[in-house]
């Protein structure tokens, strides 16, 4: 339903200052940056953990940090990556974007989408607390599975509750995003013409509903396994430790599209408005969308080859996972046809979409590889795994983040980013991150396990390789922060449209946008 | 703090979700400490709980008092309708995941411990006999009995299927603006939804007492007490949910057509119906 919404409110102007504007605030601006900023404080925390795994690993024998501390990194690294920084990210960019691009004036419920936010840094400060604790950070690998995370020390039910809060956050985002989407739009923004941006939160947002309970609810398993006495893990009394890994990949595979399917959105944005033509097949990217999400709910036990599964679950499993090429490859597909004859321009956020399709289809290629139930039983646990969502998650999501944020920070702050530094922090990037992860292709094929401190010497050169790719990709991201802070402090001003081929309702309003965006709804026709 | 003059109504500023998140770490830390054995953990948890009752209490006041001053146009009301509902598929959720366990254990787990396909029985667990219920090849928790559907657990579903049915009643009468047999028929529906605490309360202690039926008798045991335990705790949220809009409606809140808690609540209670009806059939009969 489209309605014409308008808002009236009295009091415009004030605001508390100072720290509880921030605090308390319930404005759709406000909380993505928030969301924004918490998110790349959680990028670098996360790529600290980074350093300290490429420095262990940069060659043979144990140089740095003990073997527990180290899968302790494994572990937060991952956990802060997906729910502090990947995730916090998209949440902040839906909450900027979608009331501009539907014609809103704001988010459907506000205070709720203050609270989605505020429950975010306690559930950090939470699970980054757990380093401090005897027995240390958790360290069985951010699946936890059991019984191995059964042995993490006092961490352990901190680990649990800080994923419970995540997950009541992520909830609350996404019915937040759901029903301004469906509840919110202008007059005349039919379904069909919503930006791709707002059409893949909605999916999104479907898939957090649909599963984030359903982590919360494994792992409450494991809180009660380990405090009481119930044995759902537990063969003895007739549980099944691979059951939990079941009910987490129930979870888990939904999970990665959630990582992705907004990039999707971002990369369908910024990819027409630098080839200055409109995407192509519009329709068949809301339906390839789609048919991903139903997708990625019967394909989980793909993560499980190796677990030991009937054999037609592993034929079922291979086959389903295949199938998911073909909704990605009509996405691949028309991004390269979207700009096929364009009058292309290159300007960062342009280079980052096209780094995003070359690199996203390397690890979706390696994905392909890995669906494959007998090649798996090869790769299984190898850095190949890693190198392939490295590359589908860094070069993928990540990178469709930082498209987005030069591509909309023009908007946002109402001034130009240094398009030379921009340049240089996408080149700097790009490099580094081949040298980073390729290797880790060859590690993999050749048998080097993921999550080991150590490894056997005929290992040395690649991850030596993979390691100084490591540190120069962290540096560069320093040069990201220092490109998104100077850009908010001041720069060259930016006009309504910012991009001479950008089309969309956000690209009506001033730059930076009037505190509520549409205060009287826009005509769509 | 902010005022609607018709229109899309945009708080501002809210001091609750903050209060709410302290609650919510204070509650959960406090937890935490306690199962680890630290101090202070009871402590925090009773702080933690009172605070976020506290934030609840300020934060659906804040929200009721604006219903009814008529700040919340249809656009609003159809904003919350979607979140509940939205909601209310999020448990949905939460109780499938109990319920995949329930049926993966007794699908496969249990029948591959007693000699099914991968045969791991040979060599970890030669000699267990597959069954339900059970409490798995090691006897955890020692020999138990189970709870028959056709006593209590039958007794609870008359009780709850017919609180379905009096909380509609209840919003006929609602419909109709007859205020008298709208408090009496939610009367009837909290008497109702309390009985069947009562009676759950019993039938738990009548397995602990007597069956050794416990949370930690094995697999059985552990979906039993946690998929009625979580769908217990739901019905003594939804028993609370309906004692408000019951007083609610006793102050004369809701219109014939503006009573979005009214209705909210009347979901939550059916979602929670639907979920007993579930638990009866595969949890109490099969």
């Amino acid at each position: 339903m489209s309605t014409a919404t308008t808002t009236h409110d009295a009091h415009h102007e004030e605001h508390p200052s100072g720290l509880m504007r921030w605090v308390t605030t319930t404005n759709h601006k406000d909380i993505g940056t928030l969301y924004l900023l918490f998110s790349l404080l959680m990028f670098m925390v996360g790529g600290a953990m980074a350093m300290v795994i490429r420095a262990e690993l940069f060659e043979p024998g144990l140089q740095f940090v003990e073997p527990q501390f180290f899968n302790s990194m494994t572990t937060m690294h991952a956990l802060i990556m997906i729910f502090g920084a990947v995730m916090p990210a998209f949440v902040g960019l839906a909450n900027w974007l979608i009331p501009m691009m539907i014609g809103a004036p704001d988010m459907a419920l506000p205070r709720m989408n203050n609270w989605s936010f505020w429950i975010l840094p306690f559930a950090f400060a939470i699970l980054l607390s757990t380093l401090f604790m005897e027995g240390g950070a958790p360290a069985g690998g951010w699946t936890m599975y059991p019984p191995l995370v059964m042995q993490t020390g006092n961490a352990f039910p901190f680990l649990i509750f800080s994923v419970h809060l995540m997950g009541i956050s992520s909830i609350m985002g996404a019915i937040n995003v759901i029903v301004t989407i469906v509840n919110m739009r202008a007059p005349g923004m039919t379904m069909m013409k919503m930006p791709l941006f707002v059409w893949t939160w909605l999916i999104t947002a479907y898939l957090l509903i649909a599963t984030m309970p359903v982590l919360a609810g494994a792992v409450t398993m494991l809180l009660t396994d380990r405090f009481f006495d119930t044995s759902f893990f537990n063969a003895a009394g007739g549980g099944d430790p691979v059951m939990f890994q079941h009910i987490f990949w129930f979870f888990g595979h939904p999970e990665v599209y959630i990582l992705i399917l907004p990039a999707f959105g971002i990369v369908s944005q910024i990819i027409p408005t630098f080839a200055r033509k409109p995407l192509f097949g519009y329709s068949s990217m809301v339906y390839a969308t789609a048919s991903i999400a139903f997708l990625s709910f019967i394909v989980w036990a793909h993560h499980m080859f190796t677990v030991g599964m009937p054999l037609t679950g592993e034929l079922f499993f291979m086959y389903a996972t295949m199938l998911i090429a073909v909704p990605t490859g009509v996405k691949v597909f028309n991004w390269v046809s979207t700009m096929w004859r364009g009058a292309m321009t290159f300007e960062t956020p342009m280079l980052f979409a096209i780094g995003f399709v070359i690199m996203f289809t390397i690890g979706g290629f390696s994905g392909l590889m890995l669906a494959m139930a007998p090649v798996d039983f090869q790769y299984h646990d190898t850095y190949f795994v890693v190198a392939h969502f490295h590359y589908v998650l860094v070069t993928g999501a990540v990178f469709a983040i930082m498209g987005a944020c030069y591509y909309w920070i023009p908007k946002w702050t109402g001034h130009m980013y240094n398009e030379k530094l921009g340049k240089l922090h996408f080149w700097l990037s790009t490099i580094s991150v081949n040298i980073l992860f390729f290797p880790q292709h060859f590690l993999g094929l050749a048998g080097m396990p993921r999550r080991i401190p150590d490894y056997s010497v005929q290992f040395a050169g690649f991850n030596e390789i993979s390691s100084i790719g490591g540190f120069a990709f962290g540096l560069t991201q320093l040069l990201f922060v220092y490109i998104v802070f100077q850009t908010i402090k001041g720069g060259e001003k930016a006009t309504d449209q910012v991009w001479e081929g950008a089309h969309g309702l956000e690209w009506t309003l001033p730059s930076p946008p009037p505190y509520h965006s549409f205060s009287t709804a826009p005509e769509v026709k | 703090m902010s005022e609607a003059h018709g229109g899309y109504y945009v708080p501002h500023g809210t001091y609750w979700p903050i209060v709410g998140s302290i609650g919510l770490t204070a509650l959960l830390v406090g937890v935490a400490n306690f199962l680890n054995g630290w101090n202070a953990g009871e402590i925090l948890m009773v702080a933690g709980f009172a605070i976020i009752l506290f934030m609840m209490f300020g934060w659906f006041g804040t929200v009721i008092r604006e219903s009814e001053s008529g700040m919340y146009d249809e656009q609003v009301d159809r904003s919350f309708r979607w979140g509940m509902g939205w909601f209310i598929f999020s448990e949905v959720m939460f109780f499938a995941a109990f319920f995949g366990a329930l049926f993966y254990a007794r699908i496969y787990s249990v029948p591959w411990l007693g000699g099914g396909d991968p045969g791991t029985n040979e060599f970890l667990w030669n000699g267990f006999e597959a069954m339900w219920p059970t409490n798995g090849p090691g006897d955890i928790g020692g020999k138990f009995e189970t709870i028959g559907a056709w006593g209590i657990p039958a007794i609870n579903t008359l009780l709850l299927l017919s609180s379905g049915v009096t909380v509609t009643f209840a919003h006929w009468a609602l419909k109709k603006n007859q205020r008298t047999p709208l408090v009496l028929w939610l009367l009837a529906t909290v008497a109702l939804g309390f009985t069947f605490l009562g009676l759950q309360i019993m039938e738990y202690m009548h397995a602990y007492h007597e069956l050794n039926l416990t949370l930690g008798s094995g697999i059985y045991g552990s979906t039993f007490f946690m998929l009625t335990g979580f769908h217990g705790f739901h019905v003594t949220i939804g028993a609370i949910m309906l004692t408000v809009i019951m007083l609610r409606s006793m102050k004369g809140h809701f219109t014939p057509d503006h009573h979005f808690a009214f209705e909210g609540v009347a979901w939550y209670w059916h979602f929670v119906d639907v979920v007993w009806l579930g638990l009866f059939i595969f949890v109490y009969i099969l």
